[in-house]
């Protein structure tokens, strides 16, 4: 068996069934098309690396927040795992492509990988703030 | 929508999200355990499979209709390669070999995830299209 025991294993799915279910609640309240990007995923993602950057970084032994392993492991790989997609993105990505706009396709692009990794930065530097604040 | 729409909805997204959840923390903790976790190949084989699958489903869907794959959809597209696949873990290892001072390993994590992964759908896409026959 690989990766953590099957107590673990049900934690971390907990965590991702309630991710994947907020993601779809986005999908749902949010309107699809709006601009000609997929929104829905750009936020649940962009929220996703928000959330992953603080937990990470404040719930540590020494953290503004303290949490156990199983907390994290619950909330970073079950939720923000959950939550957060790849697939989607490279879906939308090819549904551009296929549809010959090359535009859209460079520019939802650039603007997932900028918005994923400003948010985890963000999330991270702020909880690095919190951590010296307590 | 009507309300048992919505609760087959939700039992679907959640069927998924039980197969893919820990089937993402299984392949990433074995691909770890083989490769060693400095770059972090674990995700991006999980990013990487997970988006050819996505280019395989997205070849079904049109093949067939969104009326008649929109429960496939939640439970495969939404539930299933939702949860088995993550940007956070991407972007929170992406952070982390930064602040180890391993931009180089940062930035070949990004290229090939994002390369790969637009790839890999396309490759499902196009294996799959020609199974779907004449529509």
């Amino acid at each position: 068996m690989f990766g953590p025991d099957l107590r673990i294993y049900s934690l971390i799915t907990v965590g991702g069934v309630i991710g994947s279910l907020l993601r779809w609640l986005v999908a749902v309240l949010v309107p699809l098309t709006a601009g000609g990007l997929p929104w829905p995923t750009f936020i649940a993602n962009a929220m996703g690396c928000f959330v992953i950057g603080l937990v990470s970084t404040g719930t540590t032994s020494n953290g503004f927040h303290p949490l156990g392993p199983r907390a994290r492991l619950f909330i970073m790989t079950g939720i923000c795992g959950g939550y957060t997609t790849f697939s989607a993105f490279s879906g939308e990505e090819l549904r551009f492509l296929l549809a010959g706009d090359l535009r859209r396709a460079v520019i939802y692009l650039a603007l997932s990988l900028a918005s994923w990794l400003a948010a985890v930065w963000l999330g991270d530097t702020i909880a690095r703030r919190l951590n010296m604040a307590r | 929508m009507t309300f048992t729409d919505f609760l087959v909805a939700i039992a679907l997204v959640s069927l998924g999200a039980c197969v893919g959840t820990p089937l993402r923390v299984f392949v990433s903790s074995f691909i770890a355990h083989h490769l060693g976790d400095v770059f972090p190949w674990g995700i991006l084989v999980v990013n990487v499979t997970g988006c050819l699958m996505m280019g395989a489903l997205i070849a079904y869907v049109q093949a067939h209709g969104l009326a008649v794959t929109r429960e496939l959809w939640l439970l495969g597209a939404v539930g299933f390669l939702g949860s088995y696949t993550t940007a956070s873990s991407f972007a929170l290892q992406t952070l982390t070999l930064v602040h180890a001072r391993r931009a180089h390993l940062a930035v070949a994590y990004v290229v090939s995830s994002a390369a790969l992964g637009i790839a890999a759908a396309g490759v499902g896409y196009v294996l799959t299209l020609p199974m779907m026959g004449p529509h």
